[in-house]
């Protein structure tokens, strides 16, 4: 066994200096989306936001919380060290824009994950089992789409109350629908192919197949859509934090700052500009890369 | 054609009776309650309320009288604002989203298919990259961030527009709340046509319609619009919807006094009666516009028609 195996890696070797370095379809996708211009620099910018909202607030010497008596309604100025100014309390608003984006990047990523989680599982359970399974699941699906989404949003909010993370789990568990068909389209075309049939010729049982062979070759449209999900959310939780449903004091998010800059707008515009900045960054840029990953993955789709 | 519809309705019944079943459900397994104040009341009180609005019986039976009366067309009783039903306070409001959200939807479309048409005959220059540009403003900016900033362009710098109101619906109180509202849908629109205009302008009948030697106004007017606007119909469904929904968030920046702030002021005060009333009439409302939107897609592409 020991033999056979250092065999085989011989042999490998061999193949892998004689042959053409393969290109896998990851690398294919990442060479394309590099030569997207737009993309690129929404990476930068993405990542620029990411570091400043995670790595900012230890370099400024001001938290999001605690007021500067000396410094109420400050303009932005680099004199008393608040570069963002101060809102009408005397919080840095730098310090609460980083905190802001921070917590709006956390919701979103969790109730993303929730949303991949459960559309990729019963997308794929659909679309595997196909038959009255599948039909019923997708009518569940269809009845869901029926109901306007942020009234189930608010619905949620009154239950769950002032538990943001708790909340943005269960935006995730509404959000999965549009993720469920796209991965129970993509299952019904794979599950016809030869790996699979050959999987269930040596006796996988169901689920052992869509954990192993289907939901890996899933990737990519599920990345491309979870790319899309992302800023979905973060609107969402902004409108809810607008609409004061959202994220409560002393916490913020960008919603909440952009809803309490708007208020003031006319006096202290830094408090509406400066999150609003923030905000449309990230947007910008999480739409453009999801855009390019698309284009990426799938060529011919344009 | 009244198959068709018929059927449509019948598909509705079960989505209806689901979306009201786990909404109701879903409100009373809610910990806390509208009469949860700052101040307790007395327990006797409390026991009177709770009989007044069916409390104290077993929730079951509570959902059969609830899916009783609202057969029957009776959303129940506001627990908040006592001296209004909840069908009540959805008539004062609804004159008012009406008008915004029916006057946002003409908008959308007519600006959206303007824009597109524009974008596909003169693809690839300035008319084009324009257009595009001001969708990617709609597309990106949230409606909540539009509002401010037009409001503090219009409003304040120029002074050209009040900032909200209602100002007895003159137009002037009314061109805000529209851009704001109709914007996103307009760019969904207009990226619709455009893509599908660029289409139907390279089909071999707009050719042959060419070789006939028409003009290109008339091509484009008799022949190539009506081919091209089948998407846009079928989006015209979910834009009804997101209208209403987006509305919540006209109507609390721009102060106007429709169904949306009814529904986030009942909301915020754990309004039950109010809040499921509110949810059911907008989801019979949704339904029903896109029932209305199918059928004007079945009589624009017969193909659905005997599906």
């Amino acid at each position: 066994m020991i033999l056979y195996s250092a065999r085989r890696a011989a042999l490998m070797d061999d193949a892998a200096r004689a042959a053409p370095k393969g290109r896998s379809l990851a690398a294919d996708a990442r060479r394309r989306l590099m030569q997207n211009k737009a993309a690129v620099f929404s990476l930068f910018l993405l990542g620029l936001v990411i570091i400043l909202a995670l790595a900012g607030p230890w370099f400024i010497s001001h938290d999001y919380e605690t007021p500067d008596w000396g410094a109420l309604r400050s303009m932005p100025s680099f004199g008393n060290g608040h570069y963002f100014g101060t809102d009408q309390n005397g919080r840095d608003m730098l310090a609460r824009t980083l905190y802001g984006t921070r917590v709006s990047l956390l919701v979103a990523l969790i109730a993303t994950l929730v949303s991949v989680c459960i559309g990729v599982l019963y997308g794929a359970v659909a679309g595997y089992v196909g038959g009255r399974v599948d039909q019923a699941m997708m009518r569940l699906v269809d009845i869901m789409y029926a109901l306007p989404y942020i009234l189930f949003v608010i619905l949620l909010m009154v239950i769950f109350g002032r538990n943001v993370f708790l909340l943005f789990a269960a935006i995730g568990a509404i959000e999965w629908l549009t993720m469920a068909r796209i991965v129970r389209g993509q299952t019904i075309a794979l599950k016809e192919r030869e790996f699979v049939e050959a999987a269930r010729a040596s006796g996988q049982t169901t689920f052992g197949i869509i954990l192993r062979h289907i939901i890996p070759n899933l990737t990519g449209p599920v990345v491309i859509y979870a790319a899309l999900t992302v800023p979905e959310i973060i609107v969402t939780e902004s409108f809810l934090s607008y609409l004061g449903f959202g994220v409560q004091e002393p916490l913020t998010s960008l919603g909440t700052l952009i809803s309490e800059g708007a208020d003031v707008m006319e006096v202290m515009p830094w408090l509406l500009g400066f999150p609003a900045l923030f905000l449309v960054s990230l947007l910008l840029s999480l739409m453009f890369i999801g855009d390019g990953l698309r284009d990426a993955f799938d060529p011919k789709d344009r | 054609m009244l198959a068709y519809v018929l059927r449509r309705l019948a598909t509705m019944i079960p989505v209806m009776f689901i979306a009201i079943t786990v909404c109701f459900f879903i409100l009373r397994l809610a910990p806390g309650g509208p009469f949860d104040g700052e101040r307790p009341l007395p327990p006797t009180i409390l026991q009177n309320l709770a009989a007044h609005y069916h409390l104290d019986k077993p929730l079951i039976e509570q959902y059969l009288i609830y899916l009783g009366n609202v057969l029957t067309g009776d959303l129940g009783p506001s627990f908040i604002q006592e001296d209004f039903s909840v069908a009540e306070q959805i008539a004062i409001g609804l004159p008012y989203t009406f008008v915004i959200g029916g006057l946002a939807f003409f908008t959308a479309i007519i600006v959206g298919v303007a824009a597109g048409v524009l974008g596909a005959l003169y693809q690839n220059k300035w008319p084009d990259y324009l257009t595009a540009a001001i969708i990617l403003i709609g597309l990106i900016l949230p409606n909540f961030l539009i509002a401010p900033i037009l409001q503090l362009i219009f409003g304040v710098e120029l002074g050209w527009l009040p900032v909200g109101g209602w100002g007895g619906g003159s137009w002037k109180y009314l061109v805000l709340p529209i851009a704001v509202l109709a914007w996103v849908h307009a760019a969904r629109i207009s990226r619709l046509m455009r893509g599908s205009m660029i289409e139907v302008l390279n089909a071999n009948f707009i050719r042959t319609a060419k070789a006939k030697g028409l003009g290109e106004r008339l091509i484009i007017s008799r022949h190539a619009i009506k081919p091209a606007l089948m998407p846009v119909v079928s989006y015209l469904g979910p834009a009804a919807s997101y209208l209403l929904t987006g509305s919540l968030v006209v109507e609390q920046i721009f102060g106007l006094p429709g169904i949306g702030r009814f529904f986030i002021n009942a909301a915020l005060a754990r309004d039950y009666g109010m809040v499921l009333g509110t949810v059911i009439f907008y989801m019979v409302l949704i339904i029903f516009l896109n029932l209305l939107v199918d059928i004007a897609y079945a009589f624009l592409d017969p193909k659905v028609r005997t599906r």
